[in-house]
């Protein structure tokens, strides 16, 4: 779920020594393998990533192995949101309202380089990494990441799904942006982690 | 059904099959023949011909650039009916003016040449609009004015085609605008998701049907003095 | 702009004796035919209402990209459409300011990306004549089989998305089987799948390993099968001509004014191919056709698409049986890296080899514009030199922007549904068109 609040009580696990009730742990562990192996994602496909993504769902690499051929490009009906491809300043807004129209449980995953921190676009144009606009659970490097990769990450994220407990209480909570910046990451922090590659504010980098 | 035609060769004045150039020179190659067509046609208002890699490059005075177009268009013997481009460049030597670059193409006799403009950058750039020549000036002139900010006179509907319309951090293909904008990158950001897609819509579309009249007020009492939405 | 009408075969007229609307079986002759008879009139009230305003994308599943299309719909049928880019507008020109040129091949996989090494090609031809570099006779050939592989790689995309926009989904999956295809024989060559960069200012990247041309010849042999098995499926099928024939016309003066090029101007009837008219890559010397439609509308695009397909593999067959020995690259170091021997090697080599890598090459002062074709128009790079290592000005001329300006015109008197397969026919590339 990727930016939740700091969790106030153990952590629970599959250990005998766990205080977790049997039928509970057996609930969760039917939930968590549903939800895995039916992810329903919603490609949010801009460029290169986006056709990488359709040569991963098409019949050479099949996503319909992993439940997730049914592309749903509705974000009601989704689970994942697959974010492939760069992601301009334009398009911005427009990402943050789906990802706020999908129900929980969701999860995103950032595919390529692009959206996980800007790729080769380090400009005016592009949001530098997705995860200042939304919370992302699997980032997927790649430019663009081989159809093997972006199923490596899928499979990563249903490791993450299938290792969640219902008695975390946080974790469906949706973290609220800050209202006066509408960032998810403050505005200091974002500041200071694009400093070294030179935004125009400090630019350290001359020429290029 | 549709047959398919082998490709016409095409009414060429000069006859000859084209061909792949080889060894291009630098400078020395010979020039389009309408660039002579031009200088008998609009003496004063060529200001020189260059030919540079085998392309005929013409510099026009800006206040004559339309009529001169129009004729390039319209004439029998130059019939230039394919505008590819409409671009600006400016150059990294501030003194040197920004350059409007038009590419031409007359698909008859089989031709290419390139016009170009100089605006100077202490005043404001503006110059004329080839909408009425070509449809495809529409969008091209649109780009040219959201990257370099210079005005087409008589274009319908100028506004920011790749950036959104009330985007403040300047004209983006500038030399004095940074790679990286302007802002800070918490800035950017701030300023790009401040904006509800909803109120996106331009001005045409919310004249249509009820749209207008579902608006809260104070955006209708906006709108109605001529302030232009987020798009 | 054509219309299209439905006929509806009533079997009575709907009115009872009074005039009053009636339910009425359906009434058959002897053969079990329904009778046909005249729409009655005033059956229907006039329907008035106001006009709708829909808004497609940009996140949609058939925009092709993040295209906004905001129409004005009568019912179902579109007044006016406003089409909204620019939101995958990355700065692609900007960038290219501060990149030398070598470095820019990297950029110009990502814009047009279902054409990679099309647009590789493109570019270092353009480059290459702002140094007034001539390629060897290898690289020439190689380049021609890398812009038709890429052509037909660029062109099962657009069949695969355009059957599903139109409803069809399997042969999307044949196209992007075949696609896998060329995608090892492009990573065998140059190690990645999409964003190639295979070319440099003065040659290729690198040359085709050996055994290569026996997977391309093997690819020439078998693509036929697939090109037959969609032609069988699509090209008489009645769903696909009803749904297609018809659409979004285009005259060819409105074509030429609107600055269409590719395969939409050819389908509008103008032969106008930049690799006939205006050659590059000796492409004078290769023995094809380019099919020319009548019609301009939806189905003549796609069969001027689908015949180029077949053209494309009759020039990568010349192209295999013509390719001569000798070096790829130019014999040029301070233009183009020394042989990786060499350079750890001889110190002459080191340093030019440094130098184009740190600095980059240098061209003279001036300008260029360079025009291909690609899948999708007339692509041009337009490049300004100040004799300096990175570009004045860069400048993309996109075939994609420009076809899709003439959507407003387009879909005009059309209904909702043939918004999106006009859509589709233009074959649009949002990378390129917002760069």
């Amino acid at each position: 779920m990727g930016l939740t609040a700091p969790p106030e009580h153990r952590t629970v696990s599959y250990a005998p020594e766990s205080q977790e009730g049997w039928v509970a742990t057996r609930l969760d562990f039917l939930v968590n393998w549903g939800r895995a192996n039916s992810l329903w994602p919603m490609p949010f496909g801009t460029a290169c990533c986006a056709i990488e993504f359709m040569a991963t769902a098409a019949s050479d690499f099949d996503l319909a192995r992993f439940g997730m051929e049914r592309m749903s490009f509705s974000p009601r009906q989704a689970d994942v949101l697959i974010c492939a491809g760069r992601v301009p300043f334009k398009l911005a807004p427009i990402i943050r309202r789906i990802w706020q129209q999908m129900p929980q449980p969701k999860w995103a995953i950032s595919m390529g380089a692009c959206a996980s921190t800007g790729g080769m676009f380090d400009n005016y144009a592009v949001v530098q990494g997705i995860d200042t606009i939304i919370p992302v659970d699997v980032y997927v490097p790649g430019c663009p990441p081989r159809p093997e990769g972006l199923i490596y990450g899928i499979r990563m994220l249903q490791e993450k799904v299938k290792n969640e407990r219902s008695s975390d209480a946080g974790i469906r909570d949706e973290m609220e942006p800050d209202p006066s910046s509408q960032l998810y990451i403050p505005p200091s922090v974002i500041d200071e982690l694009g400093e070294p590659f030179g935004n125009s504010v400090n630019q350290t980098r001359s020429g290029l | 059904m549709t047959r398919f035609e082998v490709v016409r060769t095409g009414a060429s004045a000069t006859g000859a099959q084209p061909a792949t150039q080889r060894n291009v020179s630098h400078r020395g190659a010979e020039a389009n023949p309408s660039a002579k067509a031009l200088q008998d046609k609009f003496s004063t208002a060529i200001k020189r011909v260059e030919v540079i890699w085998a392309e005929t490059i013409v510099y026009v005075d800006p206040a004559a650039a339309h009529e001169i177009i129009r004729w390039l268009h319209d004439d029998q013997s130059q019939q230039y009916d394919f505008l590819i481009d409409v671009t600006a460049v400016e150059y990294r030597d501030a003194e040197v003016p920004i350059e409007v670059v038009w590419h031409l193409r007359s698909l008859p006799y089989r031709r290419f040449l390139r016009i170009k403009a100089q605006l100077p950058k202490g005043a404001p750039l503006e110059i004329d609009s080839l909408w009425d020549i070509y449809k495809s000036a529409d969008w091209l002139e649109r780009e040219c004015y959201d990257m370099f900010g210079i005005r087409f006179r008589g274009h319908p509907d100028l506004r920011r085609i790749l950036m959104w319309e009330s985007y403040k951090e300047g004209y983006p293909l500038r030399k004095d605008f940074p790679l990286r904008g302007r802002f800070s990158r918490s800035e950017q950001l701030r300023q790009a998701l401040a904006q509800n897609p909803e109120a996106r819509y331009s001005m045409e579309e919310l004249t249509i049907a009820d749209a207008f009249a579902e608006l809260p007020e104070d955006m209708r009492e906006r709108l109605g003095k001529g302030e232009r939405t987020g798009e | 702009m054509s219309k299209r009408t439905v006929e509806v075969e009533l079997s009575t007229s709907g009115l009872d004796a009074q005039g009053r609307p009636q339910r009425i079986p359906l009434v058959t002759n002897d053969g079990g035919a329904a009778v046909a008879l005249q729409p009655p009139p005033g059956l229907e009230p006039d329907l008035e209402g106001e006009h709708m305003l829909i808004n497609i994308g940009p996140q949609h599943p058939a925009t092709h990209g993040v295209l906004r299309l905001v129409l004005e719909l009568d019912g179902e049928t579109v007044v006016r459409c406003i089409p909204h880019i620019g939101y995958l507008h990355c700065g692609f020109e900007k960038i290219g300011e501060y990149r030398q040129y070598n470095q820019i091949i990297c950029w110009t996989d990502r814009e047009d990306y279902l054409n990679s090494i099309g647009n590789n090609v493109a570019f270092a031809l353009g480059a290459e004549r702002l140094f007034g570099i001539e390629i060897t006779e290898r690289c020439k050939v190689l380049r021609v089989i890398a812009s038709e592989l890429s052509r037909i790689m660029s062109h099962l995309v657009w069949l695969g998305t355009f059957c599903i926009d139109i409803g069809a989904f399997t042969p999307f999956l044949w196209a992007f089987q075949r696609r896998e295809e060329i995608y090892r024989l492009i990573e065998k060559w140059v190690g990645a799948r999409l964003t190639t960069s295979a070319t440099r200012v003065g040659g290729m990247a690198a040359d085709i390993p050996s055994g290569w041309m026996d997977g391309l010849r093997q690819f020439i042999r078998t693509f036929p099968h697939t090109l037959d098995e969609i032609d069988r499926v699509l090209t008489r099928n009645a769903i696909w001509v009803g749904r297609t024939v018809g659409l979004g016309v285009m005259t060819p003066e409105e074509a030429i004014n609107w600055g269409l090029s590719g395969p939409m101007l050819r389908a509008s009837g103008v032969d106008y191919d930049v690799r006939k008219d205006f050659p590059y890559l000796d492409y004078e010397t290769y023995d094809f056709e380019v099919p020319v439609g009548t019609n301009g509308d939806v189905y003549d695009r796609y069969l001027v698409r689908f015949e180029e397909l077949r053209q494309s593999l009759r020039i990568l067959q010349q192209a295999a049986d013509r390719l001569p020995d000798g070096p790829v690259n130019i014999d040029d170091p301070r233009i183009i890296l020394p042989p990786k021997s060499k350079a750890t090697s001889e110190m002459e080599s080191m340093i030019y080899h440094f130098k184009v890598v740190m600095e980059g090459p240098r061209p003279p002062i001036g300008e260029s514009y360079v025009a291909v074709e690609s899948p999708k128009g007339e692509k041009g790079y337009y490049m300004v030199s100040d004799g300096t290592a990175k570009p004045v000005r860069w400048r993309i001329r996109p075939p994609s922007f420009v076809n899709l300006a003439a959507i407003p015109k387009m879909v005009e008197g059309h209904l909702l549904s043939d918004v999106i397969a006009i859509n589709a026919s233009i074959d649009i590339v949002m990378g390129e068109i917002d760069r």
